[in-house]
């Protein structure tokens, strides 16, 4: 029998290929394990649409479970409810500002914020480059302070 | 219309803007808006994947997202005639998304409401996307129209030039609500009021309703659709199950 604390676990190891110090739990895009004689699922939901990292993550969680001795996995993906930016954890966000990315904004969701801290140098003085960036979930900020530009992971 | 038939829709409008938006990239007038476009464009082929694979899954024939996408002919198409038009110069392209994103997510408000939970779901999705498309969408009409008077003119000339293609939107289908929860018709005044607070803000006129051009929905589109779908469907037709 596998528990469904340990799947858990173990997918914390999945890190989102585009952001590799995220791993999907920290993201919140795992919805729900659930363990039904021998047969594991995963439920997952997509963070933006056309995002071409969730081919891979599907993957990594298949690959992942049958290093663990898991063969009878099945992932299901689930639109609804939407995956929101505020199901991302604490230690997820963390993780993001040291990485360099500055963490989502709560209640900035379909706008943005004039200014967004530096995760750099913490500085308020920064301002937006542009609203989209080299993913679908950033947007570009520049740091006034430091002269570093930065990415933003967008509330969603 | 069938409920294949609605959902088609919803899927071929993604579909081609996002494929008229694809062409822009690495041709963006500044780098921000070769991002931006192409981003945009990533949303909507992510959209049109969820309708048709749902399309396909109500028909039962078989059909996967991409037979539907790459295997149908121009007059089995159900997309609208605004998101087939040129993408000309940047203010062509930006009047054609605003006068969409204005439209596309009121619309995908209104599907979250729907009984099938698979269209409410898909909705609530690609609504929350929709909703940033539309921002910065308006924020370009009202930078170009109350910009320059040369950019004033571009973008009032591209307005007046797409107006035409807006009617069909809102082209009543007596079976919508029935269907998918709801009718395009319902939604023409939140259209209406959100186009005529932008045009406002951006200096511009809203063009008076005249001749509306229609058809699109029933398959029988302009011009470029044909050039439009050549381009999209050469490689999965010339080498059929192609892979890579
Ligand atoms: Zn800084």
């Amino acid at each position: 029998m596998t528990a469904v604390v340990d799947v858990l676990g173990w997918l914390d190891a999945v890190k989102d290929p585009e952001i590799p110090v995220l791993s999907i739990i920290d993201l919140g895009i795992v919805r729900a394990v659930r363990q039904d004689e021998g047969q594991v699922t995963v439920v997952i939901t997509p963070t933006y649409t056309g995002c071409p990292a969730m081919g891979v993550i599907a993957q990594d969680i298949s690959d992942t479970l049958r290093a663990h001795g898991v063969n009878e996995a099945r992932i299901e993906i689930a639109l609804a409810p939407a995956w929101t930016t505020d199901w991302m954890t604490e230690r997820g966000r963390e993780a993001l500002r040291a990485y360099g990315i500055a963490p989502p904004v709560a209640g900035t969701c379909g706008a943005l914020p004039a200014s967004v801290a530096c995760p750099r140098c913490g500085s308020a003085r920064t301002g937006l480059i542009s609203r989209f960036g080299s993913t679908a979930c950033k947007a570009l900020y520049r740091c006034d302070d430091c002269r570093e530009p930065f990415d933003h992971f967008k509330c969603h | 219309m069938s409920l294949f038939d609605h959902v088609l829709s919803l899927g071929d409008n993604a579909l081609i803007l996002g494929q008229q938006l694809s062409a822009l990239t690495g041709h963006g007038p500044v780098l921000e808006e070769d991002i931006a476009t192409a981003n945009i464009a990533l949303d909507l082929v992510g959209e049109a994947r969820l309708w048709l694979s749902l399309a396909g899954e109500i028909e039962g024939a078989g059909r996967s997202e991409d037979d539907l996408a790459f295997l149908r002919d121009e007059i089995d198409f159900r997309n609208v005639l605004l998101v087939e038009q040129p993408n000309g110069d940047f203010a062509d392209t930006m009047a054609r998304q605003f006068l969409f994103d204005a439209w596309h997510e009121a619309l995908l408000a209104a599907l979250c409401a729907s009984a099938d939970p698979r269209i409410a779901g898909i909705a609530g999705k690609c609504r929350k996307e929709a909703l940033y498309h539309l921002s910065h969408s308006a924020g370009w009409v009202i930078r170009l129209g109350d910009g320059t008077a040369f950019s004033h003119d571009r973008m009032q000339q591209a307005v007046r030039n797409l107006w035409p293609y807006t009617g069909e939107l809102f082209e009543a289908d007596a079976g919508g609500t029935a269907l998918i929860g709801a009718n395009a018709g319902d939604i023409r005044p939140l259209w209406r009021q959100r186009v005529a607070d932008t045009l406002a803000r951006a200096a511009l006129e809203v063009p008076a309703d005249r001749w509306m051009q229609g058809g699109g929905r029933r398959g029988i589109h302009s011009e470029h659709m044909g050039r439009l779908l050549a381009e999209m469907q050469h490689i999965p037709r010339s080498h059929p199950g192609a892979r890579w």
